[in-house]
């Protein structure tokens, strides 16, 4: 909950420009880019996840670093539950 | 120096640990906190005490959120879901964390609806897809996750879906910092400034400590480097005499935080007049709740809540621990009566207390060489 997983933007909803497809080592779900709209998030683009919601945009290099941190700490198996307890797959329509 | 292998950069880790030991003046003992529960963890972790001189001690501060929720509030928010026609839920961390009458997980076992999402949006998805039942949805956590709820909430209301509440317990870590600079037996020197909450609100709100507290504050990422720097960081401030706002994290924390993230708290959320933290008792502007737009969505004032204040044995002394008065090891609890497995006070519930992390740590490596 405290510490981000890093992930990578692979694709941006069409109907839901909020909403992005990120992968964290292999996994894909879909994250919140709500709160990340004003650096215009893209595909390719590697952003800190905390609780489903992406929160900054990083390097690609400090998002490896990201990930080797929550092994060394011994959190990345908890990371990966809490990505893939993800399960926003099929959002209702917008208003 | 146990994980020093592991380092990314051994020779950098010797270098900073060199100038650390040259800026440090023997004659002077240092008391350095690191707020954020994150550093906590990875201090013990990485057993950067054995790299430090034996004149820093680094104080382990308030960012645990799960250590900081008072029972009382796990007990009101299970309290609602005793209606069968509400889904209680609540992040993986809380559901081990006991209440008065039980953790959430033991109410499970009992019968009651309680899930574990991984993210406020899911219980919202959750309500989407149960038009027929109410999701309350169990808020916890500092700026990192409240931006979140926020947000969700701005969802849920624009969607005009009313079968979702949040039970809001977020908390916010400036006035706790407040409160332990306040307090007469306190003896900080310098901090250092949480990673991942400074992403959302920037390097600012931390400007008093240094301005009217004379305090150096270096804002930190995580890995053994970026810890070491920032006590270098701190040092050359304190023999300088200064007391400014650094932010050694630069790579990830803008200096004026995420303004969208912060927007949607303001949207949301406002201060409550005071709010208790385990451990450090009430302290004023110290938590959120919704504000009167979002009352259809605030279970607090949907449902009836009991309003349970549980208080900790006397003998845990979490508040000296916290204000670096006492060691997790000096508390009288430690260890014997208190343990990860049947937590007594505050900094034992969650592996980013500090107690814990000592019992994890080096409570138990001190067991294992004296047998």
């Amino acid at each position: 909950m405290c510490l981000a997983i890093p992930g990578k933007i692979v694709e941006i909803d069409p109907a839901q420009a909020h909403l992005g497809t990120v992968e964290v080592a292999g996994v894909r779900r879909k994250v919140d880019l709500g709160l990340i709209q004003e650096e215009s998030p893209a595909a390719g683009d590697w952003v800190l996840i905390h609780v489903g919601f992406a929160m900054t945009k990083i390097s690609e290099r400090d998002a490896l670093e990201q990930m080797r941190l929550l092994s060394m700490l011994g959190e990345a198996e908890q990371a990966m539950e809490e990505v893939r307890g993800y399960s926003l797959l099929d959002p209702a329509p917008p208003h | 120096m146990k994980y020093v292998d592991e380092f990314r950069d051994p020779e950098l880790i010797s270098k900073a640990a060199e100038e650390i030991r040259r800026l440090a003046d023997p004659g002077r003992h240092y008391r350095i906190m690191e707020v954020c529960g994150g550093h906590t963890h990875a201090i013990y972790r990485f057993g950067l005490k054995d790299i430090l001189p034996a004149n820093i001690d680094l104080i382990h501060g308030p960012g645990c959120p799960v250590c900081v929720l008072p029972m009382g509030r796990i007990d009101d928010g299970l309290s609602v879901a005793r209606d069968p026609s509400v889904i209680f839920t609540a992040f993986g961390d809380m559901m081990r964390v006991p209440g008065a009458h039980g953790s959430p997980l033991e109410h499970k076992a009992r019968g009651t609806d309680v899930r574990i999402v991984y993210s406020p949006a899911d219980a919202l998805q959750l309500a989407r897809k149960n038009p027929g039942r109410h999701v309350m949805f169990f808020a916890i956590g500092f700026e990192t996750t409240a931006p979140s709820t926020a947000l969700t909430l701005i969802r849920a209301r624009s969607e005009g879906l009313t079968n979702f509440s949040v039970f809001c317990n977020h908390v916010t870590i400036v006035p706790a910092i407040r409160a332990i600079l306040d307090s007469p037996d306190m003896r900080l020197d310098a901090f250092i400034g949480p990673g991942h909450v400074s992403t959302v609100i920037g390097c600012r709100p931390y400007e008093w400590i240094a301005r009217s507290e004379g305090k150096p504050v270096v804002t930190s990422g995580f890995e053994p480097l970026d810890l070491l720097q920032s006590i270098v960081m701190l040092l050359r401030q304190l023999r300088a005499g200064e007391a400014r706002v650094e932010n050694q994290y630069k790579r990830v924390v803008p200096w004026e935080g995420n303004r969208a993230a912060l927007k949607a708290m303001a949207e949301v959320f406002e201060l409550r007049p005071y709010f208790e933290w385990r451990g450090l008792g009430f302290i004023s502007q110290s938590a959120l709740k919704l504000r009167d737009q979002y009352a259809e969505w605030d279970a607090e004032r949907r449902f009836p809540i009991p309003g349970a204040r549980i208080t900790d044995p006397k003998a845990a002394q979490c508040g000296e621990v916290l204000k670096g008065v006492l060691k997790p090891a000096q508390c009288k609890l430690f260890g014997n009566e208190c343990t990860p497995e049947h937590p007594i006070g505050a900094l034992m519930v969650s592996t980013e207390g500090s107690c814990a992390a000592h019992y994890q740590y080096e409570h138990r490596k001190n067991l294992v060489s004296v047998a």
